[in-house]
């Protein structure tokens, strides 16, 4: 660079975030090129976590595939077994039993809320605020307690079967949900002027890691990440499934495109959550929790499907191939944080450090799920 | 653009030959998909550009090695945020010396997803800028979805 005849060097350097690092949640690493403080390119360099979960889908039957799907996103793992067990009963023809999809609903929901509750707390830690942390865990707590109680797990959950679920859920569950979502409700004002409304937290989230919309459309990136950039897209709307259709709930959306917006969509998402969860306690039809004859040994018609849900941070897809054999042919799982983590390099270039660490804790990213 | 239009478009390149004529209509509810195109290896770029321009976002590409058939899948997995429709691209590469153009100049966040297929299948994509190793240790040279890998 030449300016008035003078050259002036530019000088950058090069530093290592990660794999062992508190801000990248678990072992991901990002090779930073550093111009002082501000990046000139960010390379995520992934893959430590790695487990080659397409394959096992592959080399072992359709039963005993089902608690991988629980290791996969372990923040939300639910969903990832929805997604599954929703794609095998779509090429063996399941139908699933009323009464199981709403316990599918109820549970996914709740775990979506455990989920955004981590998210909100971990975010929190990553931009040097420790007490929410012990707030969100409270009543995150509150939510494992009650999915213990019924899926017999606290985090990589197996709770779906082909066909249904594998226990059903009594007055004590009921009651517990109820109690819970009461409690939320009136936390809900806490934490927007614990959070929300904090000065410090406003000035390292308002404004800063901005993704546009058609960034995140040429990124394929989902979840409140797309809703934080003002796209209205959900699968639970878009492509309903399940017991989705029944209920009555909100999208929300917010057009910053900043941290800011992205923390404002999952809020407001454990609000539309507990409206769901409540919908479906009070219409919970009676009736079995499991299909009848579905067979010991599953082997679905030769075909492919695809099945999407949303999961805590976005589109989670299972491609599944059948040969007709008790064992896949092939699986594909679409995972959302790696579409969501793909735009960081693009989205970091240029802001300060800091900044590019508020934005990669915005992206709510699980790193054995980028990996799979 | 409207699915029609879109459907016009993309059925200018679905091929004919392998299969027959591909461009098929789909049951969501029964496939996951509203729209299946085969088209042949050096048209999927040409097929994204149409999607790209369609608003249509790229959600996933991968793999299906059909061994018996000695040729590998590679399928490519559209979805609109706004229709919420979805469109499957196909195409077939030969198993021995698969190679076919990239799609990151097009979406960049086929980038990672190449280099994904790379990794599991041992596909070239030419023109891709980094077909480095995403998920496996930097040195593998062993692709772990090939039917005919073993341990």
């Amino acid at each position: 660079m030449t300016i008035e005849g003078t050259t002036i060097h530019r000088e950058t350097f090069v530093i290592n975030l990660g794999p062992q690092h508190p801000a990248t949640h678990g072992v991901l690493r990002i090779k930073l090129t550093m111009d002082g403080e501000y990046i000139v390119d960010a390379e995520p360099v992934i893959g430590y976590g790695h487990r080659m979960h397409e394959k096992m889908g592959e080399n072992r039957s359709y039963t005993k595939f089902l608690p991988n799907t629980g290791r996969i996103d372990y923040a939300c793992a639910l969903s990832n077994g929805h997604a599954y067990v929703c794609a095998v009963e779509r090429l063996a023809g399941i139908l699933v039993p009323e009464r199981a999809e709403f316990l599918r609903v109820i549970t996914t929901e709740l775990n979506r809320i455990a989920s955004h509750l981590l998210w909100a707390g971990a975010f929190l830690v990553d931009l040097g605020g420790f007490t929410p942390l012990l707030y969100t865990f409270d009543d995150r707590e509150a939510i494992l307690d009650l999915l213990e109680s019924v899926t017999g797990a606290r985090l990589t959950f197996c709770y779906f079967r082909f066909g249904g679920v594998c226990n059903d859920i009594d007055e004590d569950f009921i009651e517990g949900t109820r109690r819970f979502i009461a409690r939320m409700r009136s936390r809900m004002p806490m934490y927007h002027s614990l959070i929300t409304h904090n000065v410090i937290f406003r000035g390292r989230c308002e404004g800063i890691g901005e993704i546009p919309a058609e960034t995140c459309r040429r990124y394929g990136a989902t979840g409140p990440v797309l809703r934080g950039s003002g796209v209205s897209y959900d699968v639970r709307k878009a492509e309903p499934y399940s017991a989705y259709p029944l209920f009555d709930f909100d999208v929300p959306v917010y057009h910053g495109g900043d941290c800011l917006a992205r923390y404002l969509v999952r809020l407001d998402e454990i609000v539309e959550s507990m409206r769901i969860i409540e919908q479906a306690i009070a219409r919970l039809p009676e009736g079995p929790v499991m299909a009848e004859k579905v067979p010991r040994t599953l082997k679905p018609a030769e075909g492919q499907c695809y099945f999407n849900v949303e999961s805590a941070r976005g589109n989670f897809g299972v491609r599944l191939v059948s040969d007709g054999s008790d064992t896949a042919y092939r699986l594909k799982l679409r995972s959302p944080s790696f579409s969501n983590f793909s735009l960081f390099r693009e989205c970091s270039r240029g802001s300060l450090l800091p900044d590019a660490l508020a934005l990669l804790g915005s992206l709510d990213l699980v790193i054995p799920e980028i990996d799979r | 653009m409207s699915f029609e239009k879109l459907k016009c478009a993309l059925a200018t390149l679905a091929e004919q030959g392998i299969d027959a004529l591909l461009i098929v209509d789909t049951e969501h509810a029964v496939t996951g998909t509203d729209l299946e195109v085969t088209v042949l290896p050096e048209n999927v770029t040409a097929a994204g550009r149409i999607l790209y321009q369609a608003n249509y976002t790229l959600e996933a590409i991968t793999g299906i090695d059909w061994l018996t058939q000695g040729r590998i899948e590679i399928v490519y997995d559209y979805t609109c945020f706004v229709s919420g429709k979805r469109v499957t691209v196909r195409t077939f590469v030969g198993r021995e010396q698969p190679q076919l153009p990239t799609l990151s100049g097009v979406y960049p966040g086929a980038d990672w997803h190449e280099r994904e297929t790379h990794d599991f299948f041992g596909v070239l994509f030419s023109g891709h800028p980094d077909l480095t190793p995403l998920l496996l240790p930097e040195d593998a040279d062993f692709h772990p979805l090939r039917k005919d890998f073993t341990g």
